[in-house]
């Protein structure tokens, strides 16, 4: 089976600095993949990178995202406008800024229904209906005339994942999507974002830090530092029997309920010092 | 006890309610709250948004003033004290906030922005003293001569947490520290607040969302829920064998870093 997120070799830089080095990964059909890592090791760039959202200073210096076998780096504008929202589709991290203020959220959620499917004003309300049903939003017809800031940050949440299920996508990149969360609402947003992603057979780019978030939803997982990837594998392997020294520290110096009395360790100075070394050289 | 409140509520004007001539209707934020804490113990506010810890954390700090119940601060009622009465227990109390990127201001440099606290109070504010209080949080003398924006995350919560311990207070109320940072820098910084609590026998509010930080951190523990305590106790006991359901449900909802089969269900 071919994977229907191929990216191979990406190197980007902003400036001289570089952001992702020789970044390899591929993830199949139905799979749940995590980007982990700490601030500035990349992992919504690669995001952005697959949504052709780079920030402008970011440039791309090597390598290919390949979607279902088109590489989405070289593909003209119009085609790629084709697939954008349509066929790869993102849950961002912060649904209050994702949303447009001042319109209703029945506007928003129809637009990408009759403006890229196609679909008539009635026959959008319709399936915005569904969909906000689908995540489980009660009373959804007075939702669609409600402006976000009068929905609960869960509610918003909710509409941002009906949104980006809204066309079918093959594709999700889910960008840290419960960080913002209450604990309780993260476990009903992440169940929901899990279902969703069955029903659909959609691919899942899971981008978190939150290596508990990984372990419940995510099959596979990528580990980065600095813009590379240091491991990759299973889940469940790579979090019962990490290979690499700096997955481990990461699990040391999460806090755990269940297990108070192991004391919490930051990273070692002496292995930032030698990923640093690893990544200069 | 250090700090006491007894039946504390706090009303606030309900800015939903719209009114022409007269009075809002208030709304009581914190309803029926008793809580205390002795030198040296570190309790932990524990709810969802919208459950009232911060807000019960800024009345033991007297930043609001309680509607009803009274709030004493070793042996002294400050419960109705007036901003002038307040004035020489300020030093004894502090607060560190979560968002050191505002809460700090960005056109002072460090050592303005410590010296400032430490003027305030008639303190020593000369560069050897302020070189003194960072080394303490683990930052280098030449960051005094730096601005905020130039500091990573984690730096800039040792700047908060170095001006609130600059005026070595009794009592401090961390809000919501490290929920920002990155898991290495939060255990670093974690461990930091373990060693100042130690050596300067601090009292500690600590207000967190995340229970495994608590569990980690906090002898104590205080579980709210829409202002209200719904449980407390020894953070052990309470996580041995919590007593209401809502407790058990915020615990159950953590993911820990092991594939649980099932947990999402």
């Amino acid at each position: 089976m071919s994977p229907v997120v191929d990216i191979r070799n990406l190197s980007a830089s902003a400036g001289a600095q570089p952001i992702l080095r020789d970044v390899s990964l591929s993830v199949n059909a139905g799979e749940v993949m995590a980007l982990v890592g700490e601030s500035g090791a990349g992992k919504s760039t690669i995001a952005k990178a697959v949504l052709g959202i780079l920030p402008a200073g970011i440039k791309v210096s090597r390598g290919e995202i390949l979607f279902e076998g088109t590489d989405l780096l070289r593909l003209a504008p119009s085609k790629l406008r084709e697939l954008l929202g349509v066929r790869i589709a993102l849950i961002p991290q912060d649904p209050l800024t994702s949303l447009n203020p001042s319109r209703r959220i029945g506007d928003q959620l129809t637009d990408g229904l009759r403006l890229r499917a196609g679909l008539s004003r009635g026959d959008a309300k319709a399936r915005a209906l569904k969909l906000l049903n689908d995540v489980h939003i009660r009373d959804p017809e007075r939702v669609l005339t409600r402006y976000p800031h009068e929905l609960s940050g869960g509610m918003r949440q909710r509409v941002l994942i009906a949104q980006a299920f809204s066309l079918n996508p093959h594709v999700i990149i889910a960008d840290e999507p419960t960080t913002a969360l209450d604990v309780t609402v993260q476990k009903q947003v992440l169940r929901l974002i899990r279902d969703m992603q069955r029903e659909h057979k959609a691919t899942l780019l899971f981008v978190t830090h939150d290596l508990g978030v990984v372990a419940q939803i995510c099959d596979r997982m990528t580990v980065l530092y600095g813009g590379k990837v240091l491991e990759q594998g299973a889940t469940a392997d790579i979090l019962s029997n990490p290979s690499h020294p700096y997955t481990r520290a990461l699990l040391a110096a999460s806090p755990r309920y269940d297990k108070p009395d192991q004391s919490l360790k930051p990273v070692p100075d002496s292995l930032i010092a030698e990923l640093r070394r690893e990544l200069s050289a | 006890m250090l700090i006491e409140a007894r039946n504390i509520s706090l009303d606030v004007p309900d800015m939903g309610h719209q009114v022409l001539i007269g009075q809002r209707r208030t709304l009581r934020i914190l309803k029926n709250v008793s809580i205390s804490i002795a030198k040296g113990e570190t309790v932990g506010l524990v709810g969802e948004s919208g459950s009232g810890k911060t807000s019960l954390g800024r009345t033991l700090l007297r930043l609001y003033e309680p509607s009803e119940g009274t709030l004493t601060f070793d042996g002294q009622d400050i419960t109705h004290a007036s901003a002038a009465e307040l004035k020489p227990l300020r030093r004894r109390m502090q607060m560190i906030f979560q968002d050191p990127q505002s809460s700090l201001n960005p056109r002072h440099t460090i050592r303005a922005i410590i010296a400032t606290a430490l003027k305030l109070h008639g303190l020593d504010a000369s560069d050897k003293a302020i070189a003194a209080i960072l080394d303490r949080v683990g930052l280098p003398a030449t960051a005094m001569s730096r601005y905020p924006h130039q500091m990573s995350g984690g730096q800039r919560q040792r700047v908060g947490i170095a001006r609130a311990i600059a005026l070595k207070p009794d009592f401090v109320v961390a809000d919501e520290i490290v929920s920002g940072l990155d898991v290495s820098t939060q255990a670093q910084v974690l461990d930091l607040l373990q060693g100042l609590r130690a050596e300067m026998g601090l009292a500690l509010a600590f207000i967190s969302h995340d229970l495994s930080v608590v569990r980690h951190l906090c002898e104590r523990v205080v579980i709210m829920r829409a202002g209200e305590i719904v449980e407390e106790g020894r953070t052990a006991d309470v996580f041995k064998a919590p007593k209401t359901e809502f407790t058990r449900t915020l615990i159950d909802s953590i993911p820990l870093p092991e594939v649980r089969p099932g947990w999402l269900g």
